[in-house]
């Protein structure tokens, strides 16, 4: 059963280990436990968290599929129900939990979903803007220039109070902007969607596909840049 | 496999409950009572825990430890503004806090084992087996160290911490279990010392925590301590007397204002008494539950924050509760109901005892572990973030708060200057921005192997366990190699300290050995008994009259020597009986054999 360790190919090699029970060392065909011993096996690390929770890699999913394939993996994998076994299925038990709960994290939220998506597509890290996007450079700058001298004001003085006011403006702004943006947002998941359901393999999908991820890129983080300039505001004038 | 209880370890009193056929209960005997004080003192026959202890807080004040859970995981500087309220003596070693009973100084998990042993002595004295693992309860909103001193204490009581579970959730199990409920549900509990607040979903027997928030130190203890010091000033103005320096009226100041608050939440107005020190007469004065609720009331509002807070991290509205639920004893001043049914707009519920549903819960859970209870499972979150210090101070988060666990996040980490052979890592919990405004739990050093600036890539892994207890391992990506980490924690015993109080617990309990020892022997003797009884009952027409009234008399022999204290006593009158009845036995046997009951077992008949 291990005539295929000697492969050159380090990926497949690697593969074929994990493809092995841990315990019994019998060939693995079941998802997370070995058909023959039974044991709990390690979730590999190479394991998507869409073919986790066995859903398809879309962008706009079903959370009532995905809650209950979390709560039933959770059953599968909880450290409560390895109490009494193995220090190795204990310690497999908590590793595979803590990779669910993360995995479960990270696809109930659309934004998290969207941005590990783009990892995994485009094996991109996820973009820190440090300067505002380009349709809001003026407005921001602004804005920073109001908070810092609002920072700097006499807070019980009817000068901050102005201040005050047009913070309150300047962020009912911002906060439409992020929902313009999230709007974009879920037209671009719908879109990869469709693309995704017809599977084309033609030159015009591989563009469209690259540009949609692109898009997708761009105003996520215009997004995260937005969102924390609204969390700096709402903290400065609380 | 062996039994596990469920302990709920209380800033005012502690309870120990066990699992049967399915439904927890409580341990209780017709002499004692389920709640045990948490109240240890030191007298002249060495230290006593409970109610007996708890007569100590007037009589013996600075020898008398209470509400020793504000001192866990805590040092000398985080409860630096309370120090004055407390009569016995506090000191510091190595960022712990010791308390000092006569000679000797203890550690808060050095008290709380104490409390801990009295319960295991009770469950085993109840259930008539050893006790040696059990699951027990920490306020949600409890930081790693406090968790750490908690688990510390279980191993110094001789017992195998199997879980470390949090009061609310530890409720939902038991109010879950009684209720069949589905839905989303508010927990608020407010205790004598800490409150939590903790939001659950229920759905198919599983239990999610989405949100918990609260404040380990606000409960009973701070109502009573208002009351007081009204007390303490009427009696300043109206007598002219300080109390502050008689420890021992202080402490009768205290239980009195405690016994107001919680009349007042029957009646509508009270009289206080106090006696005053030498011989000054007594004070007397009305006080009404519109006067308590006037002094309480910003306590209560305070609570309410940390709701609101909970509420905001769940995403969820007061409207999109089902059912709020009420834990801890403090929950039964009618202030506090009306407060939490304002903030949710539904009225609480409180059919489950709230002295015991948190103990019944831990049992629950036991029975989870045990592998009893299969259909159930508590999905819980860490109530703080863990991050660790970076450049110029500021903490970066790892592990946000409210994320459900086991979780983790791994960090690699390098080097800065050629050669380097340590990285310096510094954990924190907590939600401010600095390093310096967060709580610290430990510091270690990586070991690196010397190379240039950049190059070394150590992977660390932050696991947050089921227990809500951090583990750090660390792995050399080059090498493959992992390495061990000595965590330093920082308000904690370490592992060698906690070693060296398991071994001190077993010296100074010799005490305890022989408390075991006659425990032990009363319940071989009870077993004896019983089986002797139902053989007389069996197969007493199978011997002569003579040898019935021989059994007679050793049986009312042992049952005299079962309720003195001398195990050697106790197992000598079973000797006596066991010879006794020795006749009896053979004949039952020969009985047997000759009615072709080979099948039965020697032990069935004797």
């Amino acid at each position: 059963m291990n005539g295929h360790i000697h492969n050159t190919d380090d990926r497949r090699e690697l593969q074929m280990a994990r493809s092995m029970c841990w315990h019994c060392q019998s060939e693995m065909a079941g998802e997370y436990f070995c058909d023959r011993c039974v044991k709990v096996q390690p979730v590999s690390k190479d394991l998507d968290y869409f073919t986790c929770f066995g859903l398809p890699r879309r962008l706009v999913i079903d959370t009532q599929v995905l809650e209950s394939k979390f709560y039933e993996l959770s059953r599968a994998f909880h450290p409560d129900f390895y109490q009494n076994k193995s220090d190795a299925e204990q310690s497999i038990s908590l590793g595979n939990s803590a990779m669910l709960n993360t995995a479960y994290r990270t696809l109930r939220d659309p934004i998290q979903r969207a941005e590990y998506l783009l990892d995994l597509e485009a094996g991109s890290v996820k973009d820190i803007r440090t300067s505002p996007p380009a349709d809001l450079f003026e407005e921001i700058l602004e804005l920073q220039e109001t908070l810092d001298e609002f920072r700097e004001s006499d807070r019980t003085s009817e000068h901050a109070a102005r201040l005050r006011t047009k913070l309150h403006t300047d962020r009912t702004n911002l906060e439409e902007r992020q929902r313009d943006m999230e709007a974009r947002l879920q037209q671009l998941f719908s879109r990869w969607d469709a693309l995704q359901d017809r599977g084309e393999a033609t030159e015009q999908a591989r563009a469209e596909r690259t540009l949609i991820l692109k898009d997708m890129r761009n105003i996520l983080s215009n997004r995260t840049y937005v969102k924390n300039i609204v969390n700096d505001l709402v903290a400065t004038i609380a | 496999m062996a039994r596990i209880v469920g302990i709920d370890l209380g800033t005012t009193n502690s309870l120990v409950a066990y699992m049967d056929k399915g439904t927890p209960r409580v341990i209780s005997t017709r002499h004692e009572r389920a709640m045990v004080p948490s109240v240890v003192a030191l007298t002249d026959n060495g230290l006593i825990v409970g109610d007996p202890a708890k007569e100590h807080l007037t009589r013996n004040p600075e020898r008398t430890v209470y509400s020793v859970k504000r001192f866990m995981g805590k040092s000398l500087a985080d409860v630096q503004g309370e120090l004055a309220y407390f009569p016995y003596t506090l000191t510091e070693k190595g960022g712990v806090i010791r308390i000092q009973l006569g000679e000797k100084s203890y550690s808060p998990p050095q008290i709380s084992a104490m409390i801990l042993k009295e319960l295991k002595l009770r469950a085993e004295a109840f259930l008539g087996e050893s006790i040696t693992k059990a699951v027990i309860t920490v306020p949600a909103y409890f930081n790693d160290s406090q968790r750490q001193a908690t688990k510390d204490a279980g191993m110094i009581a001789g017992l195998e911490v199997l879980r470390i579970i949090n009061e609310p959730t530890a409720a939902s199990l038991a109010y879950g279990l009684q209720k069949k409920t589905q839905g989303t549900i508010a927990v608020y509990d407010l205790g004598g010392g800490t409150f939590d607040i903790s939001i659950l979903k229920l759905k198919n027997g599983i239990f999610e925590v989405l949100a918990t928030n609260g404040d380990t130190h606000l409960g009973g203890d701070d109502f009573d301590q208002l009351i007081a010091d009204l007390l303490l000033k009427e009696i300043r103005a109206q007598q002219g007397l300080d109390l502050s320096t008689h420890s021992d009226h202080m402490q009768a100041v205290r239980l009195e204002a405690e016994r107001a608050k919680i009349r007042l939440s029957e009646e509508l107005k009270i009289t206080v008494t106090l006696d005053l020190p030498d011989g000054q007469g007594r004070f007397t004065r009305e006080l009404t539950r519109d006067q308590l609720e006037g002094l309480c009331s910003p306590l209560v509002e305070r609570s309410l924050g940390p709701c609101r807070l909970a509420l905001k991290d769940s995403g969820l509205n007061p409207t999109d509760i089902d059912e709020v639920v009420l834990v801890g004893g403090s929950t039964r001043m009618p202030l506090v109901r009306q407060r939490v049914q304002a903030l949710f707009g539904k009225q609480p519920h409180c059919e489950l005892n709230p002295d015991e549903v948190v103990a019944l819960g831990a049992a629950v859970q036991a029975d989870i572990l045990s592998g009893g209870t299969t259909d159930m499972l508590l999905l819980d979150v860490t109530p703080l973030s863990l991050g660790i210090e970076t450049m110029g101070g500021v903490m970066s988060s790892l592990i946000r708060r409210n994320t459900t666990i086991p979780a983790s996040a791994k960090e690699m980490f390098t080097t800065y200057v050629d050669g380097q052979t340590g990285v310096d890592i510094h954990i924190l919990q907590g939600e401010r921005e600095l390093a310096k405004d967060n709580r610290s739990l430990a510091r270690f050093r990586l070991k690196v192997p010397p190379l240039p600036a950049g190059v070394p890539r150590i992977e660390v892994t932050f696991l947050i366990d089921a227990n809500g207890i951090l583990n750090v391992m660390a792995k050399d990506m080059r090498t493959g190699e992992t390495q061990s980490i000595e965590v330093k924690p920082s308000y904690g015993l370490s592992d060698q300290e906690v070693e060296r109080m398991i071994e001190d617990s077993f010296k100074f309990a010799a005490d305890d050995v022989s408390a075991r020892k006659v425990i032990e022997a009363r319940l071989d003797a009870g077993a004896l008994i019983t089986t002797t009884e139902k053989s007389l009952a069996d197969g007493g027409h199978l011997v002569s009259a003579e040898e019935v009234a021989k059994i007679r008399t050793a049986l009312s022999a042992l049952a005299s020597a079962k309720e003195g204290t001398d195990p050697r006593a106790i197992r000598g009158r079973m000797a006596d009986l066991e010879q006794a009845a020795k006749g009896l036995t053979v004949a039952m046997l020969d009985d047997s054999l000759k009615q072709g009951l080979q099948g039965k077992k020697i032990s069935d008949v004797t």
